[in-house]
């Protein structure tokens, strides 16, 4: 285990954070070089890598027919997995989802879901019967800390992506017809995490900083500036005041990332 | 169920079991409810019945999990399958397996871990019946269950959800104003220190609008608070009658 390194290194941390600055060289509001890459597995309807520094993280998105939930019988279902891949990691280990990956891929759908990013209600194909099921598969590939954010942007980079093929729908069965269009995606939810350090928040923790962190904080904001998902974790706590000034920060970290990005 | 065409707040501002927007449900809290378990607390607010019980601190198995420098807290919530409409299944869900996280994450900053190393702590929270804020009324049980358990706590969690419903920021949601409501935010809160151990959010609300529901749920809070305290006296109270 690292932790005897981390608590060497915890002080010096907080020290730098104390003086508004971090071991890796950033401010305490600066996010890490984000790369964006569309469309790399061939085989999914939609598909991104995004490299949050040296975390990386891959999404596929899949599309299939299925029934709807009772209460929204005329709205397409979606559906977000996320795997702790154990080569991302030495702290990942093989087998079903534990707690951390079950509350990223849930942080994650939170967003899109509660921002109503995808218009669902095009994807219905019999009403009550039949309708389309999109499956978000979140992929950890590299763990370098802030899978939340990372993750939630490869999620939209990838539904940004999706393709669909054309078709009609002849007594409630589907007939493809040539071509494609895009996934009906009208709104970019983007999540912002802080890390609490020594009463102190920093934007978009790295893994050294995620180790020595009290808690955690993330903030989801739609295109207009509202709050579409909030969660918190890590055993620390925060004050209103601390919540309060995130959701500034948050606001404008992502209609920065927004504007960078071109959504 | 036709519940989404009625009306969630009626014209004189009324919700729809008669409480004003800032109004919570009645609330029963009983402590010391169950023999075997070291704390124990039974709660009810409106139609949530919520039983929570802690064993320990006690010797950790599998042992290599254990912390050298403090307890390893460890949290299930589980919903009983009669607590809702439909049966739902006993095996633990995604939904149940996150809210044992927050939850352990939300009572954890009370409880003093480094006065406890190589041992554990177990908090068990079953829902028996379900009516919308359980993970909120799971807590609040949760920390008063501990509190009975006799471990040393910095203060009692509490939590109390806000919402919007119609336009109008309410307090404590129950289920049909979850549901159709347009936005939930849990919040957990240790009043002597005013500090939130739980925040969520799910739904739409305006950096504004996200404060005020905030400050809401906290003044739910301190109101449950005292509840607390007072069915944690009770269980005294009612022992020294026995006494005597």
């Amino acid at each position: 285990m690292s932790t005897i390194v981390v608590r060497v290194k915890q002080k010096q941390i907080a020290q730098l954070i104390a003086k508004g600055k971090r071991l890796d060289g950033r401010g305490l509001t600066d996010y890490r070089e984000i790369k964006v890459e569309q469309g790399i597995i061939e085989k999914a309807e939609g598909s991104a890598r995004v490299l949050l520094g040296k975390t990386e993280v891959m999404v596929g998105v899949k599309i299939e027919t299925g029934e709807p939930f009772p209460d929204t019988p005329n709205e397409g279902v979606l559906t977000v997995n996320a795997e702790l891949v154990p080569l991302a990691s030495p702290t990942f280990e093989p087998g079903p989802p534990d707690e951390n990956s079950i509350e990223l891929a849930r942080v994650v759908d939170r967003g899109i879901r509660e921002s109503k990013a995808i218009e669902l209600d095009k994807l219905c194909i019999t009403p009550g019967k039949k309708v389309f099921v999109i499956f978000v598969d979140i992929y950890v590939l590299n763990h370098d800390g802030n899978l939340i954010d990372a993750s939630s942007l490869a999620a939209m980079a990838a539904l940004l992506n999706t393709k669909m093929f054309n078709y009609e729908i002849e007594e409630g069965e589907i007939k493809i017809k040539p071509g494609c269009t895009s996934l009906p995606v009208r709104r970019h939810p983007v999540s912002v995490t802080f890390a609490k350090i020594n009463d102190r928040l920093v934007v978009d923790p790295w893994l050294e900083e995620e180790q020595v962190m009290d808690a955690r904080l993330t903030i989801t904001t739609d295109d207009d500036g509202n709050i579409c998902a909030v969660q918190k974790g890590g055993s620390g706590y925060f004050t209103p005041k601390q919540v309060f000034e995130a959701v500034q920060v948050a606001k404008e970290k992502a209609a920065e990332i927004r504007k960078k990005l071109g959504w | 169920m036709s519940q989404k065409t009625e009306k969630l707040i009626d014209k004189k501002g009324l919700r729809l079991d008669g409480r004003k927007p800032d109004e919570l449900r009645p609330i029963k809290i009983e402590v010391g409810v169950l023999s075997n378990a070291d704390g124990s607390a039974y709660i009810e607010q409106g139609k949530n019945k919520i039983l929570a019980a802690v064993y320990g601190p006690k010797e950790l198995h599998p042992k290599h999990m254990a912390l050298p420098d403090r307890m390893v807290l460890r949290c299930r919530y589980h919903m009983a399958p009669f607590s809702v409409q439909e049966r739902k299944s006993p095996a633990p869900s995604r939904r149940e397996i996150e809210l044992s996280k927050v939850i352990r994450e939300a009572i954890e900053p009370a409880i003093f871990v480094e006065y406890y190393p190589r041992t554990a702590i177990d908090v068990f929270v079953e829902v028996l019946q379900a009516d919308g804020s359980t993970r909120c009324t799971s807590i609040t049980a949760a920390s008063l269950a501990l509190a009975d358990a006799g471990v040393p706590m910095r203060d009692l969690v509490v939590a109390c959800s806000a919402g919007k419903v119609e336009d109008t920021i309410v307090l404590d949601l129950m289920d049909a104003e979850d549901k159709v409501g347009s936005a939930d935010v849990p919040v957990a809160y240790m009043p002597n220190l005013g500090v939130i151990t739980l925040l969520q959010m799910d739904g739409i609300l305006t950096p504004e609008e996200f404060e005020k529901a905030v400050n809401l749920a906290i003044e739910g809070c301190k109101k449950i608070y005292a509840l607390q305290k007072e069915a944690l006296k009770a269980k005294y109270v009612s022992v020294k009658e026995v006494e005597e």
